[in-house]
């Protein structure tokens, strides 16, 4: 058990560290057209989201809609510091890191702060007050002023001209068009890294006896308590921890921008996550890897086919969650390609 | 003055949310899944009297029948293809993700017949507006309408569920689908005419929605679509009379926020609310607590 466990660990590693060679490979070939390069980055980033949102979804079994604020937190928290710290700072990886680093603190005291009061809740409501904090993040980003001058920095609701800020002053934060000129230090280097790194987390944790409190939560709630598993503090450990992940996440997004605002952490930016997470098997860490890679892919794709991308996308989706998940369809599969693929459902 | 202008305006807004929300929660109380895809079908609902005014000059009572008409269908025909295979599957997170899918495919089926610019949609109420006190108070036709139609709506709602056979038949489902079968309920013509009444309600929603805010674009149902869905969890998801209290009360704190606080901060304060709501009675103001049994 324990052995089929670290080689179906070690495969999920090895693909990523395959996709990395490989894409290196192509680079050098320079066989990789300017879209799909700029999309490295991005795919990076969703992987991360995806993994970090399974492990509140799939492994704690509590749906967040609200992932993309933390994902904000991170971005903007990151960002802030880099802009600060530009001029002082200039070795781009050292930055990025610190940046990340950052992003994942501020977003796990947040994670923390959230997820104290609402994982008290239950089920949909859970579901709607994380996505209400979530929008709530967002249009609080939004209305953030903040400069720095001599003197220090400055901090505002109502706009730039109420931070006063000195001639020498600049802007960092600028409400509604957020963060502007980040300097562009993420790497698909350092995305690989940052994926790399965050699997190691989910992957430990769930092997771990923490991650075995969590899951035993998930599956019955009443009898993990009555074996004195603490619901609270394993349940906030999960959440926490997905926020930090996805802060890390936002930060390195930030920095492959060069322009930050916060209309993009909407709830449409957790819904896909959580797109990602379901399409690849709740729960499966390695399915929400693929799934989140294809599936930002394929619009880019899809690109060809100009207007009809999007439409094509969303059939595509209702078609592979009909063919996953509906049980006469299962049936189906069970029946004809048995032989080929094992349907059982893994839990 | 002021504030009974804004009150009224909230009311009106709040009306719209009620609407939706009812869809919302009768599909949610019987199938036990949130539809994504309701904002959209509102939006479809707009789009298709919009076409019958503009295009086929139809007037406009025409023009809203039409549109109940073209969210009905739709409405059992996303229930029969892309929800029903899935409502038995394992994870009810599954057809979450389908009304997701089905969301995004309105959005671009509109998207593709009527582009990406926004609309000004014409008001299908030619009702002059109710000047009350010296002109201080000054009431939209459109908000009479909307008020009036949202509580016959509700009225109606009501009367059909406690005193139809179909009605008992849907308060019989979305108790015990297993029981319901047994005493001889078609469950999955239940469930259709559930999502056909909530799909008709979203038309209405869509068509008042847009006589009173008329810039129509491929996504103007989505955000109101959230916002009724906020409506149904905080007057406590499954209820009825929870639905129309939820989005009236949403309806006239997002107003009087946006009257006296902050434009940007309106959705913030909103949400703030609800969350403080549900820490303070989990399962929404008029929502049954479930008793868990071990």
């Amino acid at each position: 058990m324990k052995k089929q466990k670290l080689r179906s660990n070690l495969i999920t590693y090895g693909i990523v560290l395959a996709a990395y060679v490989i894409v290196q490979a192509l680079i050098a070939a320079d066989s990789l057209s300017s879209m799909m390069k700029g999309l490295l980055v991005p795919l990076c980033v969703y992987v991360v989201l995806a993994v970090s949102l399974n492990l509140v979804v799939g492994i704690s079994g509590e749906l967040s809609l609200g992932h993309a604020g933390f994902m904000c937190v991170g971005a903007f928290s990151g960002a802030f510091f880099s802009k600060c710290i530009q001029d002082v700072l200039t070795f781009s990886p050292l930055r990025l890191l610190i940046a990340m680093l950052i992003g994942a603190a501020v977003a796990a005291v947040f994670g923390i702060l959230i997820g104290i009061p609402v994982l008290r809740l239950k089920g949909d409501y859970l579901a709607i007050v994380t996505l209400a904090f979530g929008e709530i993040i967002k249009n609080v980003m939004n209305i953030f002023y903040v400069g720095i001058d001599g003197a220090g920095f400055h901090f505002s609701t109502q706009d730039e001209f109420a931070l006063n800020l000195a001639a020498d002053g600049r802007m960092i934060i600028s409400g509604p068009t957020g963060i502007t000129q980040t300097p562009k230090d993420a790497t698909f280097t350092a995305g690989i890294i940052l994926v790399l790194i965050t699997l190691f987390i989910v992957l430990n944790l769930i092997d771990s006896r923490d991650g075995r409190a969590i899951m035993s939560i998930r599956d019955n709630r009443i009898a993990a308590e009555s074996i004195g598993i603490n619901i609270t503090k394993y349940k906030l450990m999960a959440f926490t921890i997905s926020a930090a992940l996805a802060g890390a996440a936002g930060a390195l997004y930030a920095h492959n921008l060069s322009s930050l605002t916060a209309k993009k952490f909407d709830y449409n930016t957790s819904i896909l996550a959580l797109v990602f997470v379901v399409l690849g098997g709740i729960g499966n860490i390695r399915g929400s890897i693929i799934a989140a890679v294809l599936l930002t892919a394929l619009p880019e794709l899809l690109r060809g086919l100009s207007s009809y991308r999007m439409l094509i996308y969303s059939i595509v989706l209702i078609v592979m969650m009909l063919f996953n998940w509906a049980p006469k369809a299962l049936e189906w599969r069970e029946r004809n390609l048995g032989r080929f693929f094992k349907t059982s459902p893994n839990k | 003055m002021k504030f009974l202008s804004y009150l009224i305006n909230g009311i009106s807004l709040g009306s719209v949310y009620a609407i939706i929300a009812l869809g919302y929660t009768m599909v949610y109380g019987i199938a036990k899944m949130l539809n994504f895809a309701h904002g959209d079908v509102i939006m479809v609902g707009a789009y298709a009297a919009f076409a019958c005014i503009m295009n086929a000059s139809l007037p406009p009572y025409a023009a809203v029948l039409v549109a109940i008409v073209v969210c009905t269908v739709l409405g059992v025909l996303i229930e029969t293809v892309a929800y029903r295979p899935l409502l038995s599957a394992a994870s009810s997170l599954a057809v979450l993700i389908t009304a997701i899918g089905v969301s995004y495919f309105l959005q671009n089926v509109v998207l593709l017949i009527f582009g990406a610019n926004a609309k000004s949609f014409q008001s299908v109420v030619s009702l002059p507006n109710l000047k009350l006190a010296d002109g201080a108070l000054n009431i939209s036709g459109v908000t009479i309408v909307t008020v009036i139609s949202c509580i016959l709506i509700m009225l109606a709602l009501t009367a059909f569920i406690s005193r139809t056979k179909t009605g008992q038949a849907m308060l019989a489902v979305s108790e015990d689908k297993g029981a319901a079968q047994l005493m001889g309920i078609n469950v999955n013509g239940t469930i259709a005419v559930t999502f056909a009444i909530g799909s008709g309600l979203a038309a209405i929603a869509g068509v008042l929605l847009c006589s009173a805010y008329p810039s129509l674009s491929p996504y103007t149902g989505s955000m109101p679509g959230i916002k009724a869905f906020t409506a149904a969890v905080f007057g406590g998801i499954g209820s009825i009379p929870g639905a129309f209290l939820g989005g009236l009360l949403l309806g006239i704190i997002e107003i009087l926020a946006k009257g006296y606080i902050s434009t940007e901060l309106s959705d913030a304060i909103v949400f703030s609310v609800l969350i403080i709501i549900l820490l303070v009675k989990p399962t929404g103001l008029l929502g049954r607590k479930m008793q868990e049994k071990v």
